[in-house]
Formats: structure tokens, sequence, C-alpha cells
């Protein structure tokens, strides 16, 4: 057999690696931001790009995506080639895969923090960014892929199938999700509505989790976490086994982030019962990494990266006990909407995907640096530091959420609301904001000592760019083996390659022709008075998906008594189908807004906006005076109506032309009536027609309001 | 709700695939060896070593 020689690509690990420790502390460091930003407001700064509805996604995306994702593509361009006895595919396909992945992050912080956002949650990029995604995501892929197909080991460890799955799942899973329709260069309508949207979103968003989060992280532990112990993984059946069972369940938990909405019931059913069922994969992938270290506890004694792979290891299997326990319904009525989801996240992010994150880098960096540690006892710091900061993290927010939810819940002995000032519930868990803000604190110290200790590590060695290594070429089966059959022929190596490439290309260009006449039809509303949006509020609608108002307030009253007190009816699947993009929202760090219609004069809302506790004393909402100022766009606005009807809101044929005009009527007696009713406060008060927070005032005064005109009409009959 | 009938249609398409992939593993004797693969990946093969004779 003869033997070939050839080298591993360090060069592009490395800048994996250094990618994923400095986007992850901007990551937390935004984080930081956004924590402390809840408790006080004035770290808001009174401008846009600083202020939490902003930051949020910018952590979100930062850390999964940027963090997160650089770690994946660091550790999968480490293992895949020792696995496969094989240099990468093509080094242009790594270098691409690097600078184009650190591009998409560069432009997601500029367009977020400048209020550029779809409004659909960890899916907040444009559509230019979007096609950039999907395009470097398959370089990724077909880099991987060639690979594979040039491999010189017959076997596929069990690693290399979580990479697939991931590969293949999110390519679908962001194509899908990401179906809109420009408008501008930096502004889209995506083609689903309302309840629609929303279930394509968390359709979209739990596997986000699953593909993005969970599989390339278990294939990283499977090659890292043996690698560090040096021992075999305890059972590579059930690796196995588990990858196809996980890989098959978690497609269809979606519904589960849209419990008690106006999702048909038998949806959320079908996404509890396979969020249940999920437990068994989970926990077997759980239990498979930590009994890999059956009899090798006292190396985890000594080594911080087997330190941090065992809190990692727990964590994940903390969390994924957790998600089943916050599928069944009658938890998740208590939990959603309030910061237990926020901690659950978080024992995933800070402590599965973190932690692994770091016993890889503190294992890798020497390795590719031919060297040691620089400072093992630092390594050890930041594992206490770090792991004192999940729990600081962690738990205070379990009792934030619980707490609550309870007191949303709580009538007195005569049936009213013990707490009907929602203001009342926020300022009531402040202190667990101040210890979550600690606990992310120490986090990200931890992160930074990380940091140093990689820089000196890498100094005191040097970086073996190409790994010389051989192995025996790979020989077709049907000599090697008799009675094997002839099917490995067809495995050539470009055909499947460009089959699987042209299978993508086939199936994004369908969606695209498919999916929106598909749509368009079934947006008949279903309730007779549930009518488009004025211009004026469509443009106010979009300032509130711009300024990321969904981040903090959610528009969809569930139907408990509690909630119909508080808010006013429960929300119905029809009042959504001309809302693109739905915006019920994930978290109630303010009231539901879908009721808010007709609630408030307009100069509530004007002074709300510009400084909200001069309405409501205390508040934690962050100012908004930049609306006053900013003023919206109308030659857009044709084009917007335009879009509407292609995505098949009903406004009249030609309606594009009388869109302006209906806008500015709208707006004038709006802003008028701001000024009369306010000009005794100020008598210097101005409000332009065409400021930002006239059209977000019209919108705001018509949420829910729908429906009432039906009830009405229903009453004077 | 039509769009279940997308979700549901490319959850399965997905889903397929994957099972697709599981019996092409499964025939093309991927799972065939559960143990050696484990072990085997403990091993650096560098050039400074000796080359290791292949146990079977």
């Amino acid at each position: 057999m003869a033997v070939e020689s050839f080298s591993y690509d360090n060069r592009i690990v490395r800048n994996f690696a250094i990618a994923t420790a400095v986007w992850g502390a901007v990551g937390m460091l935004v984080g930081l931001l956004a924590a402390l930003q809840l408790f006080l407001p004035e770290l808001n700064f009174g401008i846009g790009h600083t202020t939490f509805s902003r930051i949020r996604p910018v952590h979100t995306n930062g850390v999964i995506f940027a963090f997160v994702g650089n770690g994946i593509f660091m550790g999968v361009y480490y293992s895949l080639q020792r696995l496969c006895k094989a240099r990468m595919y093509s080094d242009t396909l790594s270098a691409i895969n690097f600078w184009g992945w650190q591009l998409i992050i560069l432009a997601a912080v500029l367009t977020l923090t400048s209020g550029y956002t779809t409004g659909k949650e960890y899916a907040e990029l444009e559509w230019p960014i979007d096609i950039a995604i999907a395009i470097v995501w398959i370089v990724f892929g077909w880099n991987m892929i060639g690979t594979i197909m040039r491999r010189r080991e017959r076997h596929m460890y069990v690693a290399i199938w979580f990479y697939i799955a991931t590969f293949v799942t999110v390519t679908v899973l962001h194509v899908v999700n990401s179906i809109e329709l420009p408008v501008t260069f930096l502004k889209s309508y995506p083609v689903y509505a309302g309840v629609q949207d929303a279930l394509v979103q968390w359709w979209y968003g739990h596997n986000a989790v699953a593909f993005f989060l969970t599989t390339p992280y278990l294939g990283l532990m499977y090659y890292f976490l043996p690698k560090a112990a040096n021992r075999p993984v305890f059972s590579y059946r059930l690796s196995i086994v588990h990858f196809w069972s996980l890989i098959f369940i978690y497609i269809w938990a979606g519904p589960h982030h849209l419990l008690y909405s106006s999702l048909p019931d038998w949806a959320q059913s079908l996404g509890m019962v396979f969020s249940l069922m999920l437990i068994a994969p989970s926990w077997g992938g759980m239990l498979n990494g930590l009994l890999t270290l059956r009899g090798a506890w006292d190396k985890v004694r000594d080594d911080p990266v087997l330190k941090f792979m065992v809190v990692a290891v727990t964590a994940y299997g903390m969390a994924t006990f957790e998600g089943p326990m916050l599928s069944i319904k009658s938890v998740n009525a208590i939990s959603h909407f309030t910061d237990w989801t926020i901690a659950h996240v978080h024992v995933g992010a800070l402590g599965w995907n973190g932690f692994l994150t770091f016993g890889i880098l503190y294992w890798l960096i020497p390795k590719l640096y031919r060297t040691q540690l620089f400072s093992r006892k630092l390594a050890e710091y930041h594992f206490w530091i770090g792991f004192l900061g999940i729990l600081l993290y962690a738990v205070p927010l379990y009792f934030a959420g619980i707490t609550q939810s309870l007191m949303w819940k709580q009538f007195t002995a005569d049936g009213v609301l013990q707490y009907g000032n929602f203001l009342e519930t926020v300022l009531q868990i402040v202190p667990m904001y101040v210890t979550r803000a600690v606990g992310g604190g120490l986090y990200l110290i931890g992160v930074l000592l990380m940091a140093y200790n990689l820089r000196m590590t890498v100094k005191q060695g040097s970086l073996l760019q190409n790994e010389e290594a051989q192995a025996p070429a790979l020989v077709d089966l049907t000599h090697e083996e008799e009675g094997h059959p002839y099917r490995h022929r067809w495995l050539e190596r470009k055909p499947v390659q460009f089959t699987i490439l042209s299978l993508i290309a086939i199936l994004i260009g369908g969606i695209i022709e498919f999916v929106p006449t598909f749509l368009v039809k079934s947006n008949i509303p279903t309730i007779a008075s549930v009518r488009p949006y004025t211009p004026l509020e469509l443009e106010g609608r979009d300032i509130y998906v711009a300024e990321g108002c969904y981040n903090c307030h959610s528009q969809m009253v569930r139907p408990f008594r509690s909630e119909t007190e508080r808010y006013g009816e429960y929300s119905k699947a029809g009042e959504y189908v001309y809302d693109h993009p739905f915006q019920w929202g994930s978290k109630r760090t303010g009231p539901d807004l879908h009721r808010v219609g007709g609630k408030y004069p307009d100069a509530w809302h004007y002074n709300h906006m510009i400084d909200p506790t001069s309405t409501s004393y205390g508040s934690l909402m962050p100012p908004f005076p930049w609306l006053a100022t900013d003023m919206i766009d109308v030659r857009v606005i044709p084009s917007k109506i335009r879009v509407m009807q292609q995505l098949g809101v009903p406004y009249p044929e030609g309606y594009d032309a009388d869109a302006i005009d209906d806008l500015n009527r709208q707006a004038e007696t709006i802003a008028e009536g701001i000024v009369t009713a306010l000009r005794s406060q100020d008598p210097d008060i101005t409000v332009d027609r065409h400021a930002k927070i006239v059209a977000l005032i019209a919108y705001l005064q018509r949420l829910g309001t729908d429906i009432k005109a039906q009830s009405a009409a229903q009453a004077g009959m | 709700m039509d769009v279940m009938y997308v979700l549901i249609g490319f959850s399965l398409v997905v889903a397929l695939g994957f099972l697709a992939a599981f019996f092409w593993a499964v025939r093309s004797g991927q799972f065939d060896d559960v143990f050696t693969p484990a072990i085997r990946m403990l091993f650096e093969h560098q050039r400074t070593k000796k080359k290791e004779h292949r146990e079977s």
C-alpha cells in the first residue's frame, strides 16, 4: 500500500481560534452593557446606537454567530483534517470562509446598531447580509465535503457525522427563514406574515439552537474530550445512536416557543411531544461525555482543560433537562416571557458553548504553537471565576423569572390583579438583575484572563503552519474486500460535491419561486374587520421593528384570566395576517402591547418615548429622544405599499400613488393633537408631522383595535 | 397555516435525507466496527514516529 505524504493546515485553525477569543470577548462585553442597562437606563446614553433594544441583537448575534460560529470553524478545521487524514480540500475556500465570516460579523455590528433589522430573533440581519451568509456557509460546506471525499480513512468518525448534519440543516433553515422581498438596499419584508411567520421563525430559531449551538459542539466534544482525557469515548455505539435520534427529533420541536400563543393547538402539542422526547438523545450525549472520564477523574483534578469540559458537558445536561421541562405547557405558562428563558439559554451558552470553547482553546493553542500553556494557574483561576459567574448569572434569574410570573398572575381575594401596575413587577427583580450583571462581569473577566494567558502562550511558542503527516491512500473497497457490493463506485469525488451543491442551488431557487406564491393566497383574513395598516401605521410599524421594541415588549395576549384582565381580549390568529414580520416577542421587560391601541392619549405616548420616567415613575425603559428629531423618508412609502401588495396585502389597485397624501393627512392630525395637548406644559413645543415618533404613535394606537370594531358592530345590532 | 406544509415538507426532506445517509452508512459498513474508531482517533500519526502496525 502506497503511503502518501501531506500536511495539515494549522494556520486557518489558528486564525479561527484568535477570532473566537476576540469576538467572544466583544460579544460578552456587549452583553454586560445590556445587562447593566436593564437597571441603569442612563447607560443607554440617549443615542440609538447604544440603546438596549439595538444592543441586545448585537449581543445575541455576536455570541452565537461570531463567538460560537468561529469556534465551530476552529474545531471543525482542526479535527476534520486529522480524522480524514487529509488537508482541507482547498486553502482558497478556507480563506474565503474565514474572511467572509469576519466581514459578515462586521456588517452585522454596523447594521444592527444603526437600526437595520428584519425583526426576527437571531435572524435580524438584512437581506444582503443574509445572502452573504448563505454563500460563505456553502463555501464552508463545500470545503468540508471536499475534504471528506478525499479522506484517507474509510471510516467516518462520529464527529464528522455531527458536522455534516450541522452544515445541511443550517443551510435549509437559514434559506427558508430568510426569504424576504427587498424594498431598499437595507430594508425588506419577510414573505411570511403573522402566525405563519412566527412558526417559520421558531422552526428556524429552535433549530439554530439545535444545529448551530448543539450538533457542531457535540461533534467537537466527541473529538476534543477524548483527546484531552487521552481515552476513548465511553460508548461509540451510543454516540452513533444518539446522533441519529437527536437530529431526527430536534427538527420538530420549534413550536414549543409558541405555547399558548395563537398558533393552532395541535401544532403546539406536536412541538411539546417532540421536545419531551428530546431528553433521551440529549442525555445520551451528556452521559457519553461524562462517562468518557470514567477512571480518569484524577486527571480532572489537575487539568484545567478537563475541568472546563466536564462543566460544559454537565451544563449541557442541565440545559437539555430544562428544555423539555419548559416545553411542558403548564410549566411554560409560568416561564414564558420571563427571565427564566434568559437563565435557560445562558446555562447553555455560558456553560456548554463557552466552557467547551475555552477547554478546546487551552488544549489547542499550545499544540499549534508547540509549547506548554503559559500559566496553568491562571487557567484554573479562569475556570473558578467563570464557574462562579455562571452561577451568579443563572440562579438569580430563575428567582427573577418565577417571581415576576407569579406577580403577573396574582389576584386579590376580590378578584382584581394584585399587581395591576406592570412596573411594580419589574422593580421587584432589580436586585436579581444586579446580581446577574455581576455574574456576567465575572465571566467576562475570566475570558480576559484567558486572552492574556493564550497571548503569552503564543509568544513563547512558534506556529507550525503546515503539519507534516503520512497515511496510506484510500483503496477502493471493491479491491480491498471481496463480497462488498459495487455501490462505492458512484462515490467518485467531484460529481458528488456538484450534486450536493446543485441540489442546494435548486432548493434555494425553488423556495424563492414557490413559497411566496403559495403563501400569499393564504393571507385571507379570517376576521372581517381586520384591515391593512395605513401608510403611516406601516411606517410606524417599521420603526417599531427597527428600534427593536420586540426585545422588551410582546404582542401576544395569552388566553389566561390574568392576562385578559391586565391587557384585554386575548390575541387571535386572524389579527396578525398583515404583520410582516410578526412581532410577538419572547420577553416582557415591559408590558404586552397587543391591546395598547386607544389605551393612552397620543401625548402620553409622546412623553413616554422622549422620557419614560415622566409618565411611569421609576421606569427602566430607555429614552428614545431621537424619534422626535429623526424624520421618516416618505419617498419609500410607495414602494413599501407595492411590496406589501406583492405579499398579498389587499391595498386597492394603484394605491401607491395616493399613499403619501394619506400619510400626510393622518400625520398632520396626530402632530397637531400632540401640540395642542402639550402646549400648556411647554409653550414652545413643535412636532414635525414627519417625525418618526408620529408614525410610531399612529402604529401603537392602531394595535389590537381592529377586533374592537367588530365587537362594537355586533353590539350595535 | 399553509406554511405548515412548507415546514413539514422541508423537515421531511431533511429527515429523509438523514435517513438515506443512515442507510447508506450502515450498508457501506460505516458502523460495522464500533470499537476501533474510538481508539484510532487518539493516535497522532506524525512523521517523527515509527510507523505503527495496524492491529487487526
